[in-house]
């Protein structure tokens, strides 16, 4: 009986049959207004990127492959490129990562795993208020405050770490007595400085969030198994956390790439390629666009456009990464 | 089907007991001295809790003192003993001046109701419960006579000794099974030729009945076995530290039967290795597993206690006190 049931569903057509949601009306509506808001974002990035590349078309169309060798920036003259310009911005970005990733993983250990509840709670707070504060704050800090007090460092590092091509500062003698500290001012190191202090509470922010996370179970199995608090954040909170630790910094370097008015202020714009990080002048893209665009014909619009293009992509690509190796992470699944 | 013949059956009836019950045992033909009381100065003769096992078995002998030299392979078997332990949670206070000597080489079990404090009180064994930030404590510890937490001793080396298994299979799930086993030595800093770590995976996966299943994949990650065999690896995790004592809390209760029976069958063995005290809710497996048993027992808004302490069989044929009779006969619970 069961069985030429069986046989008699197997020998008729088996095909998938049409399966209708039956939504409500309140749930289209939702869904219509959900959809709206995603292809919104979609079509303004979408837009930005073509605008900058209309816009920047002519400029590149003259300038070739020559636009990302040329240190010089006279576009009039026909001579302009964004070498100089796009090393001084990963120049500065790198600084800012080297200072923010250790300043942003100790706060955000200190936080998660050490500080009392009360020093928790401040520290939270300040941290989160570190992130608003307006940039252009953190540069009248850098250019009144801090350029002054960070010359002795800088001074002292290029005379023991001289040695080291990117911290020599060929123009300054140690032994001579009356070297004057100028050429250490308006520094890609400054900057790196400045952008960190920007870069470091998103990064803290976004690392103690994610060690948080990290699962009681596998803590107190480290624990019990004799580790002190320290083994036991390297062997479970450190390894839980390392989607968080990578994600924030690269979402703390797309900010720092594509800061402005802090490094803006603080440098001295150059257009040749400065490798030396200690030394005066340095210069970045967003810091050109600022600079140039007041004064700006239409061709040099265009090329600051042109510019503009590459520093979207990179910013972009950034931001990208930084989501796929959070979401990768264990620590990003479960979030 | 017999649900008196099926443990986790059994186990659920417990659970489904109605919570009014309680009281009404506890209200019913009781001692005429209130035992939970410590001021009270007649204390009766059944409430051993303080004195050695009722009826002491045979193999029963006081520790030897701890073997000294790096690492033995069969370390001598230890006795932890629990001196006038009381508990706080904030103000809330969780234990009342237990005491309870679990000797070596033998399992012994900590049953009663939930809430009842036994689970505190394991983690106060190898001092997990200060890791609970408003909680506090007051008595002593005495591992092989030395209280574990004197102000001269370190709490990694407590924990060290003392291991712990969890309810819930905690291995480190991105780690490999191998470094699994020896996460204990890198996070001890014991320093191990590579020949003696694969001698302790070796072992240690053998002792806690893994070694088959896992031999051919030490290198895939721990967090790729099954619930069972993730516990056995957490067994093994806390045995190549070679603890003195093993402490499991409730190691069974989010497994399966046929895991559970394998758990069982490993502890048996291990008990010839390590002392070992295990929290469990199901009553079947207390006497299966234990020679030992105490019965903890927190009466409406007062701190657990120990109401009865003995030899599992005997507790279980005959105990003295009507609670535990009702406890472990599933009468409420």
């Amino acid at each position: 009986m069961t069985e030429s049931h069986g046989l008699a569903s197997v020998a008729s057509a088996d095909t998938p049959r049409p399966v209708s949601p039956g939504r409500s009306r309140g749930d289209q509506a939702f869904r219509i207004g959900a959809h709206g808001g995603g292809v919104t974002v979609l079509a303004i990035m979408t837009l930005v990127g073509l605008f900058l590349a209309i816009r920047g078309a002519e400029a590149i169309d003259t300038a070739g492959g020559s636009f990302l060798t040329t240190q010089d920036w006279e576009p009039n003259s026909g001579r302009f490129g964004i070498a100089a310009v796009l090393f001084g911005t990963l120049a500065i970005a790198a600084i800012a990562i080297c200072v923010a990733l250790p300043l942003a993983l100790g706060t955000a250990t200190y936080i998660s795993e050490y500080a009392p509840e009360a020093i928790r709670r401040a520290l939270i707070g300040i941290v989160d208020l570190m992130a608003a504060i307006p940039s252009v704050v953190y540069g009248l800090w850098g250019m009144f405050w801090l350029e002054g007090s960070i010359l002795p460092v800088a001074q002292w590092i290029s005379t023991y770490f001289g040695w080291i091509p990117i911290f020599a500062v060929p123009d300054f003698d140690p032994t001579d007595p009356l070297a004057t500290p100028t050429v250490f001012t308006a520094s890609a190191f400054l900057a790196g400085l400045v952008v960190a202090m920007m870069v470091a509470p998103i990064a803290a922010s976004i690392m103690r969030e994610v060690f948080a996370q990290a699962p009681e179970g596998e803590r107190e199995g480290a624990l019990a198994l004799g580790a002190s608090r320290w083994g036991m954040i390297r062997s479970v909170v450190y390894p839980f956390g390392v989607g968080g630790i990578v994600g924030g910094t690269m979402l703390g370097l797309g900010r720092a790439l594509g800061e402005t008015i802090a490094v803006y202020l603080v440098i001295s714009p150059v257009f040749v390629i400065q490798p030396h990080i200690l030394h005066s002048g340095t210069n970045s893209i967003s810091s050109l666009i600022a600079l140039k665009y007041g004064e700006a014909s239409a061709f040099e619009l265009s090329a600051l456009m042109a510019a503009g293009l590459v520093l979207f992509a990179i910013t972009m690509l950034v931001n990208f990464g930084a989501g796929i190796i959070i979401q990768r992470s264990r620590s990003g699944s479960a979030s | 089907m017999n649900p008196t013949a099926n443990p986790v059956a059994a186990d659920i009836a417990f659970e489904a007991e109605p919570a009014s019950s309680t009281e009404v045992t506890i209200t019913g033909p009781t001692k005429p001295t209130d035992p939970t009381d410590p001021t009270e100065p007649m204390r009766p003769a059944w409430l051993a809790v303080t004195s050695e096992p009722r009826r002491p078995d045979p193999a029963y002998a006081p520790a030897p003192a701890a073997a000294a030299g790096p690492l033995p392979t069969r370390p001598a078997l230890s006795q932890i003993e629990a001196r006038h332990v009381s508990a706080w949670f904030g103000a809330h206070k969780v234990l009342e001046r237990v005491s309870l000597t679990m000797p070596p080489g033998h399992v012994t079990a900590l049953i009663g109701p939930s809430g009842c404090g036994k689970s505190t009180f394991l983690r106060i064994l190898n001092r997990m419960h200060e890791l609970v930030p408003s909680a506090a404590l007051a008595g002593e510890v005495l591992l092989d006579g030395a209280d574990i937490y004197s102000s001269a001793r370190k709490v990694q080396d407590a924990r060290r000794h003392i291991g712990m298994v969890f309810q819930k299979p905690n291995p480190f799930p991105a780690m490999s099974i191998y470094n699994n086993v020896i996460a204990g030595l890198k996070l001890t800093g014991a320093k191990t030729s590579r020949d003696a770590k694969d001698e302790i995976v070796r072992r240690s996966l053998v002792s806690a009945g893994l070694w088959k299943e896992v031999k051919d994949r030490l290198r895939e990650p721990g967090g790729g076995l099954s619930g069972g065999q993730q516990q056995r690896l957490c067994i093994a995790r806390s045995l190549a530290v070679t603890p003195r004592v093993l402490l499991m809390d409730e190691p069974c209760s989010a497994l399966d039967p046929t895991s559970t029976r394998v758990i069982e069958a490993t502890m048996e063995q291990l008990r010839r290795e390590v002392t070992i005290v295990i929290v469990t809710h199901n009553m079947q497996q207390a006497q299966r597993v234990s020679q030992q048993c105490a019965f903890f027992l927190a009466t409406q808004g007062k701190p657990g206690v120990i109401v009865e302490y003995g030899d599992t069989d005997a507790m279980f044929a005959e105990p003295q006190d009507s609670r535990t009779f009702d406890y472990v006969n599933g009468r409420f619970g």
